[in-house]
């Protein structure tokens, strides 16, 4: 579970975080949503501890991060997994290369122990033949799940993951989500996804909070979202044509 | 002031890259990549350029020794101190800032650039020693690349002046001979031990902070060349005047 307490961030004049407090439970799919510069990759990147907050606490199952001495905060680092929006996977490595990275740098694990558990992962994401491949050489689809093998590789209890669905077509865009929200359920982890594409809003959002200009606008769950009469949020998940009739359907079907 | 909080920045960088190692079975795996990237790979430009270099300098330096009562073993002398002096250590290192630290600053900027850095650091690793420290540990091997550039420069000298009927071969080795103070090799390699860690550092500084997309990743790539080129001039000044002055 994370705990965010009433946190401030800014660079230069720029207010950028204007007092966000929320909670991000375990073993749910909790995302950020919010326009363009509303701060949402800061918030995320405080989260992960790259942005030190200027004001205000994050606490990770009640430890609070700017207490931990820099040994506690590495340690604390390896226990958080990252999907990145552009999947940030290393050229020069294979997929293998690439997933097994994390336990050559802190495990002692015999190769074939690491061998096993790169297969596993690859496995789990769906991807079993392109142990030997380059980044450069398989699609974007797969790369987001290699990104997602490399982010659970190590176990991790907290999975972060910046618009893991950007730039793929609709349709492994839901395989990305729904393989997310599978692995936040079955391995019981904190996830947090920082987007603003609305299908996964509508198919993973367990819980969602809506920043505005650096304020929490709303939270609530994707059901509660038919139902909010918050206009900053209903201007923006309800931007297109079709959402509107969803939305209302979905009213009249209540009613 | 936006220099001066370069350099701060830069020397807060070499700290950072000392501190917390990554473990040594990777490091050690790094460190025999960027040999292969950076000195090995580097070796046959630094031949050439050696080679052509050393013949060119005999060559002006024949015909500027008109006077017939100066012996042509001078020829042979003035190649062999320009050459350990001047052109291996600092002309290489000159060519070396061009093909190895734009490639350092590219490298790193397109890990900038595409997140991969912010990969590692989400990782608990020390980015900077992961990527800086084994380039600075490779370029360490440098002295070496600049000991085969005087012998590749004198052997080009050589080729110039007796294939080219400027001196005869005995009176061209009679001059390498002449007044030869081990010396200069020392401070020469000194010098290239100086210059391969600006080498290793300063583009890899600018690749690390920079900003921007991929167009920008060729402008560091720029930048880094001639503030590289600055520093090693600078620097050879400072350490001629500190060592020979």
């Amino acid at each position: 579970m994370i705990e965010v307490e009433n946190i401030h961030k800014s660079f230069g004049d720029n207010h950028v975080l204007k007092g966000i407090s929320t909670r991000f439970d375990k073993g749910k799919t909790n995302l950020i949503i919010g326009q363009s510069g509303s701060g949402k990759t800061v918030f995320l990147k405080c989260l992960l501890g790259l942005f030190e907050p200027d004001e205000g606490n994050i606490y990770y199952n009640g430890q609070c991060y700017s207490e931990l001495s820099a040994k506690e905060k590495r340690n604390l680092r390896q226990e958080m997994g990252m999907v990145f929006q552009g999947s940030a996977l290393f050229d020069s490595m294979t997929v293998e290369g690439n997933v097994m990275f994390p336990l050559d740098m802190f495990t002692n694990q015999s190769l074939s122990e690491k061998q096993d558990r790169v297969d596993f992962v690859l496995k789990r994401v769906n991807l079993v033949d392109a142990h030997k491949r380059l980044p450069a050489e398989i699609s974007g689809g797969m790369q987001k799940r290699v990104a997602i093998a490399r982010a659970i590789v190590m176990n991790p209890k907290y999975l972060f993951c910046d618009e893991p669905n950007s730039g793929l077509d609709p349709k492994t865009a839901i395989l990305i989500d729904n393989l997310i929200q599978e692995i936040t359920q079955e391995y019981d982890i904190t996830t947090v996804i920082n987007t603003h594409d609305m299908n996964s809003v509508m198919e993973i959002g367990e819980k969602i909070i809506f920043l505005k200009n650096g304020h929490k606008e709303w939270e609530g769950t994707n059901m509660e979202i038919f139902k909010t009469d918050n206009e900053a949020v209903t201007d923006f998940v309800y931007s297109s044509e079709l959402f509107k009739k969803v939305r209302q359907m979905y009213i009249e079907e209540r009613n | 002031m936006k220099y001066l909080e370069a350099i701060g920045k830069y020397f807060i960088m070499i700290w950072e890259v000392f501190k917390k190692p990554t473990k040594w079975r990777i490091m050690k795996t790094l460190i025999f990549k960027e040999i292969d990237e950076l000195i090995y790979g580097a070796m046959g430009i630094i031949i050439f350029i050696s080679f052509f270099i050393g013949g060119v300098v005999t060559i002006q330096t024949a015909l500027n020794l008109t006077n017939p009562l100066l012996p042509k073993s001078l020829i042979g002398f003035a190649a062999r101190q320009s050459v350990i002096l001047e052109f291996a250590p600092t002309f290489t290192s000159i060519i070396m800032a061009g093909k190895v630290g734009s490639y350092i600053t590219s490298s790193i900027g397109t890990m900038r650039v595409t997140e991969q850095i912010d990969a590692l650091e989400v990782m608990g690793i020390n980015s900077l020693n992961y990527l800086v420290f084994p380039k600075i540990v490779a370029t360490m091997l440098y002295p070496f690349a600049v000991a085969i550039s005087m012998f590749v420069g004198i052997l080009g000298g050589w080729v110039a002046a007796v294939f080219g009927g400027f001196a005869p071969s005995g009176d061209f080795i009679q001059g390498l001979q002449m007044d030869f103070d081990s010396y200069h090799v020392t401070y020469a390699l000194i010098k290239s031990v100086v210059f391969a860690f600006v080498i290793a550092t300063v583009p890899s500084f600018h690749g690390f902070y920079m900003t921007g997309g991929a167009l920008d990743v060729g402008k560091a790539s720029t930048t880094s060349f001639v503030w590289t080129s600055v520093v090693i001039i600078i620097v050879n000044y400072i350490l001629t005047q500190l060592l020979l002055g």
